[in-house]
């Protein structure tokens, strides 16, 4: 088995040799030489393994397997603030152009820094959250050890890889110009790899779990991950220009290329932000209220209707565009039905609360879990209205679109994830609480108060651009120029950046908290349900 | 681990499953949830019949509505037409420099030539028309290749040193480097200089007036007041397009300039390309 290991890891340390040296680009020379290393160095740590006698871990047997858990978490929290702070940095360049600096330049300008902002957000922080949770999430209600010895390590890094080969190619201009799926064809295959071993992993903890049912989290973590498989893969259909270089043509081209990335656009938000996150909703929010889930039917229908309506509302996001109208017409129509079935995950979660509503003076962490559903509520019920063609008309292309966006991605999801990993931290490196509570409190306000900034200026300044660019004098022509709309907003650009600081300093906060909480501690260990004798037996 | 029992804070009874736990209460789904996600879906299916919605073999269904977004563009496009027709077909017949007469027609113009440089000029020209480094300011009576109505006219319409348009205004400046010595660029821009500040070197500005007499005054005349048959700035008036200071003038005598401006002819209507010529000449240096 080592001596196999052996032959890959050179084989691929050859290849990414020659490609760091045949490379056209700049970025694949890098991404080559990275790689290079790493195998390398994988080789020279297998080898000095070989034939050294095995010894069995016997500990591991009993257990959850909580380590690749406790680097996501340290990871989530990691790439959060990394995305935190380019995007309070992107969104002062909006407001000072000035910012773009010339020394920096082609590197560090707005245009290259906003997909490093979003990725890493969106997939680095969101992504490790969904990873991290779902292990966890699986082990618990199937009552094993989750499945595949080391291929959840292998998803870990592996992930963690494609991270820092989509942020380096931004920054040296290596995209497929793809709204969230800018990384090349060669990153994209990686990624592939990666997620369909997230696959088996977390499916072979399903199919080997001691309870009966599958939780109702778990359907959701499921459909995230083969959706996501899916969409990732048909939306990078793409031919490499060479195999020595990161260029790759798209195979779709026109109206049908928009229509594909916006159907894939559209559901990454709808299954990595949506569905991925009401699975992490479904466990922990009755978990940290001590609550049964509301309704187990309501949970069945709405999870049917949401997985089956999502897939087609991708149109709406091209409203008067080359697209037929009738593909426009069905995007809006889904949308709009869409909205109960998203709201069915807000009212089982606040439901939850019943009963325990009077913990929320007492428990921050809850009261983050309350915030986020209520920020989930509001942006899935902005959203089908935005949907709408004659609203739309108004929305598209202005702050608007980027106001939902965050009141949804740092409402909901972030402020989801932060209390996640409130609950995860201490239970994972074995200490009663966090060590602060009152820290949680204040990055509860400082988030909150910073999304209120920022989702208030982008209503602002998002209607009075629409509203700007479609004035016209009593005789029909046009009153404002674009550039008169630019700087009309600046005010509220800085207001924005403001509520930013903010946002961010609440999760500096955060990392404060989890660093003062980890420091000294041993990592937990967690027993199987009637694996020994300390262990708490299964129901 | 399947046993059915009461939760004791609402009465209601669990699914007898629990996870990790976690146990789920058998409420019923909540009523107004399932009404509104009935009337959505019935709201869904008439407006699917109204609107060009469901794809078939060939082509899909155009709604009883026969509602279209390109039709209504072209509706909405075609009734601003036809209010305004009488108007156009006045402002394409008018004598521009007399439409002061015509009060309503010269109103018309100065807004239809506004949208219009708002939409197409302003890029360069700025949203307030005055201008950035190498495109004129539109607002002063400073003018390159003339002022008065019919020069702005052929200038929007025939554009200047652009390779699509024939009669395009043109006219290229020598770059000095390769003819003169650095010490006579040096000179000729001190005398540039000397003629709209006071703050030059008087021995070197007027060694440069012999250069700018043997170089420079075939075009911008002997006085440098410039020569608008030919697009040669007046170097006098203390007005710029690249900047006055040395460094400035000494790249532009060194390389030349060769500032490009598209023949809107060829992109706007006739009734466009009248009306923003209006627009320009009313902002201020209209001759």
């Amino acid at each position: 088995m080592d001596y196999v290991k052996l032959i890959l890891l050179g084989l691929v340390t050859l290849i990414a040799a020659m490609a760091a040296s045949w490379g056209h680009d700049l970025a694949y020379q890098l991404h080559a030489f990275l790689i290079m290393v790493i195998a390398f160095a994988m080789f020279i740590w297998v080898l000095r393994n070989t034939d050294e006698p095995r010894q069995a871990d016997p500990t591991q047997d009993g257990i959850y397997a909580d380590g690749v858990i406790r680097a996501g978490v340290i990871a989530t929290a990691f790439w959060g603030t990394a995305g935190f702070l380019v995007g309070t940095f992107i969104a002062f360049q909006l407001a000072f152009p000035a910012l773009n600096f010339d020394w920096g330049q082609p590197f560090t300008n707005f245009g290259r820094l906003r997909p490093l902002h979003t990725s890493a957000v969106i997939f680095a922080f969101g992504g490790n959250a969904l990873i991290a949770t779902s292990f966890y999430v699986v082990q618990r209600t199937s009552g094993v050890r989750l499945w595949g010895g080391k291929a959840g390590w292998f998803v870990f890094w592996g992930y963690q890889l494609f991270i820092v080969l989509a942020a380096t190619g931004y920054l040296l201009g290596s995209t497929q110009s793809k709204e969230y799926a800018e990384p090349e064809w060669y990153v994209d295959l990686w990624l592939t790899v990666v997620w369909l071993t997230y696959l088996a992993v977390f499916l072979g903890t399903i199919v080997k779990r001691r309870e009966k049912h599958i939780y109702v989290a778990n359907w959701f973590y499921l459909a995230f991950i083969i959706t996501v498989a899916m969409l990732h893969v048909v939306n990078n259909l793409s031919i490499p220009v060479s195999i020595w270089g990161s260029k790759s043509v798209q195979v779709f081209s026109g109206v049908q290329d928009a229509m594909t990335q916006w159907w894939y656009g559209h559901n990454a938000v709808g299954f990595f932000l949506t569905a991925g996150f009401l699975g992490m909703m479904y466990y922990f929010v009755p978990k940290q209220a001590g609550r049964p889930v509301y309704s187990y039917k309501l949970s069945i229908i709405h999870f049917w209707a949401l997985i089956f309506l999502y897939i087609w509302a991708g149109p709406h996001h091209l409203h008067y565009t080359a697209l037929p109208d009738w593909a426009s017409t069905l995007g809006m129509v889904f949308s709009i039905i869409l909205w109960m079935p998203s709201w069915g995950g807000m009212i089982n979660g606040l439901m939850t609360l019943q009963g325990a509503w009077d913990k929320l003076r007492t428990d921050p962490i809850l009261r983050m879990f309350v915030l986020s559903l209520g920020f989930y509520g509001m942006s899935t019920f902005e959203g089908p209205m935005m949907s709408i063609r004659a609203v739309n008309s108004l929305s598209h292309y202005t702050d608007w679109t980027i106001g939902h966006v965050h009141s949804g991605a740092l409402g909901w999801n972030g402020m989801i994830t932060f209390a996640c990993l409130y609950f995860l931290t201490p239970k994972l490196w074995g200490r009663k609480q966090m060590y602060s509570m009152s820290a949680i409190s204040w990055h509860f306000w400082l988030a909150t108060l910073g999304i209120v900034l920022y989702a208030a200026s982008m209503w602002v300044t998002g209607i009075m651009e629409g509203l700007m660019w479609r004035e016209v004098d009593d005789q029909g022509f046009l009153v404002n120029s674009f550039a008169d709309t630019v700087s009309a907003k600046f005010p509220m650009y800085v207001v924005r950046g403001l509520g930013g600081i903010m946002f961010l300093s609440g999760a500096l906060i955060m990392v404060w908290n989890m660093w003062m909480t980890i420091r000294g501690a041993q990592p937990a260990t967690a027993a199987l349900p009637g694996a020994s004798a300390t262990a708490t037996p299964a129901e | 681990m399947s046993e059915r029992k009461i939760d004791d804070t609402t009465g209601v009874e669990t699914t007898g499953h629990s996870w990790d736990g976690i146990e789920e209460l058998n409420n019923p789904l909540p009523r107004w949830w399932l009404w509104t996600l009935y009337a959505t879906i019935i709201w869904g299916i008439g407006y699917t019949i109204a609107y060009p919605a469901w794809p078939m073999i060939s082509g899909a269904t155009s709604g009883l509505l026969g509602y279209s977004t390109r039709a209504e563009v072209a509706s909405n496009i075609a009734a601003h037409e036809a209010k305004n027709s009488e108007l156009v077909a006045a402002l394409e017949a008018a004598d521009l420099t007399a439409l002061d007469n015509a009060e309503g027609l010269r109103r018309y113009a100065i807004a239809r030539g506004g949208s219009v440089f708002r939409a197409q000029c302003s890029q360069c020209h700025g949203a307030g028309a005055a201008g950035a480094k190498g495109y004129p300011n539109l607002l002063d009576d400073d003018w390159l290749w003339g002022g008065d109505m019919e020069s702005i006219a052929t200038t929007v319409a025939h554009g200047i040193r652009n390779e699509t348009d024939a009669d395009a205004r043109y006219s290229q400046m020598p770059a000095f480097g390769d003819i003169l010595e650095k010490a006579e660029i040096a000179a000729v821009v001190e005398h540039v200089v000397s003629l709209s500040s006071d703050d030059y070197d008087r021995a070197l500005a007027a060694s440069g007036s012999t250069v700018f007499a043997d170089n420079c005054a075939a075009c911008h005349g002997e006085g440098a007041e410039g020569d608008r048959a030919q697009g040669a700035p007046d170097l006098t008036d203390a007005i710029w397009l690249y900047g006055g200071d040395r460094d400035t003038l000494t790249t532009t005598v060194r390389d030349a300039r060769f500032g490009v401006m598209p023949a809107w002819g060829q992109r706007l209507s006739d009734a466009d390309v009248r009306a923003v010529s209006v627009y320009v000449h009313s902002l201020g240096g209209g001759e």
